[in-house]
């Protein structure tokens, strides 16, 4: 049998293409495309987790990173971490190197003599705790989520273990437990946050360069520092909206 | 018609029992995740509870420059000491390594907010522990 064809002209072409187009601007007029939030920033009284990090303050101890693995039961190895410390050094000749000896807890040393340096500075990084988490919108399963308090937590017994939120952190955040195979990474330390004790690395901190607390509350010690100091986000180009804010963040740190 | 009916019914039916109770508590996720989570047992406790006890070497250590500075960074995690201090003794760290963790010079280390030695030509391989005593430090 035979294609019967249609006489379509060019007239009938573009009557149907504009209709087409109309159509989509109208629905897009009467339902505009919503920005994807994995939660829901409480209004009123509820709690929304923000860091700020203050990288003048920052000495390279690696206690956060040490008090971390302890606390969390992270592998000592093979090299998996909840938060770590880069040290970046930037030579005269506009080099830059960045070094992290088993994520700072074996110490730092600078890999140039000290006057070929012309800039250098610890970053002590760890989950961003994004309010657009890439990470928690890729999971097949939904056992990446982000609590009400904006914490991005996994749920260990509903992972598959797919990797697929892994690759989708932009800064590097999660790994895979090598014995249970699930996906684990920084959880704020909720299980501290719910005694009303601070996250092991904020408490570790010797120098009080890690801060940390309720962005809806305007008089919390995050919330005015970041107010009083010129705090900048990591990839801020990738709109993860992270609230994990730096003091003193050079270009040069991605 | 009937086979496609039954398909969907089965599928309901299995969605109905398959779906954990807590699933979209909150959101779309297991509600009781959060609460299992929260269950962990803290191991580092607090400067506090260290003080309840060992009351006048943290005072000592609160008046100096070592204030910020929790007990546990240096004597390890402390939640099984609270619970039986027979058994579980703390851990009293032995040579320099934990002074230098911080102390040891480096040149990304601000000087204005941590003072620094060069190890090796400071101490003379004498331990830090021998002149300077971690509680009450001295420049």
């Amino acid at each position: 049998m035979a294609i019967e064809k249609k006489n379509f002209s060019r007239r009938d072409f573009i009557k149907q293409t504009s209709m087409f187009a109309g159509g989509v601007v109208f629905v897009s007029l009467i339902n505009p495309m919503k920005v994807v939030y994995a939660t829901k920033k409480p209004e009123g009284k509820g709690k929304w987790y923000g860091i700020a990090i203050d990288i003048e303050k920052c000495i390279g101890c690696a206690n956060c990173a040490r008090t971390c693995k302890i606390e969390n039961d992270v592998h000592k190895e093979p090299f998996f971490f909840r938060n770590w410390v880069e040290q970046y050094t930037i030579t005269n000749d506009e080099e830059i190197l960045v070094s992290s000896p088993n994520g700072g807890i074996d110490g730092f040393e600078q890999p140039v003599p000290e006057e070929d340096i012309y800039k250098t500075f610890f970053v002590p990084k760890m989950c961003n705790h994004c309010t657009k988490s890439p990470c928690t919108q890729v999971c097949p399963v939904g056992a990446s989520f982000e609590s009400p308090e904006g914490i991005a937590l996994v749920d260990q017994t509903y992972c598959i273990g797919c990797g697929y939120c892994v690759q989708a952190c932009p800064y590097g955040c999660r790994y895979i437990d090598p014995d249970k195979g699930v996906v684990d990474k920084c959880t704020l330390c909720y299980h501290r946050l719910k005694d009303g004790l601070d996250p092991a690395c904020m408490m570790a901190c010797p120098t009080h360069a890690r801060i940390y607390g309720d962005l809806n509350d305007k008089e919390s010690e995050v919330s005015l520092f970041i107010k009083e100091h010129n705090c900048a986000v990591l990839k801020q180009q990738l709109n993860t909206v992270p609230k994990l804010y730096y003091n003193a963040l050079s270009q040069e740190v991605h | 018609m009937l086979a496609f009916a039954v398909f969907i019914g089965l599928m309901l039916g299995l969605k109905y029992f398959l779906t954990p109770d807590s699933w979209r508590e909150y959101g779309p996720y297991r509600g009781k995740a959060l609460t299992e989570i929260a269950d962990k047992v803290p191991k580092y406790v607090d400067m506090e509870t260290c003080a309840m006890c060992h009351d006048s070497i943290a005072e000592l250590k609160n008046q100096g420059l070592h204030k910020l500075i929790q007990c546990e960074l240096c004597h390890g995690p402390g939640y099984l000491h609270v619970e039986d201090d027979e058994n579980n003794k703390m851990k009293i760290p032995e040579g320099s390594g934990v002074c230098i963790e911080c102390h040891a010079k480096n040149a990304a280390r601000p000087d204005k907010i941590i003072k620094q030695v060069d190890v090796a030509e400071h101490s003379e391989g004498e331990e830090c522990i021998n002149c300077h005593n971690p509680h009450e430090p001295w420049l």
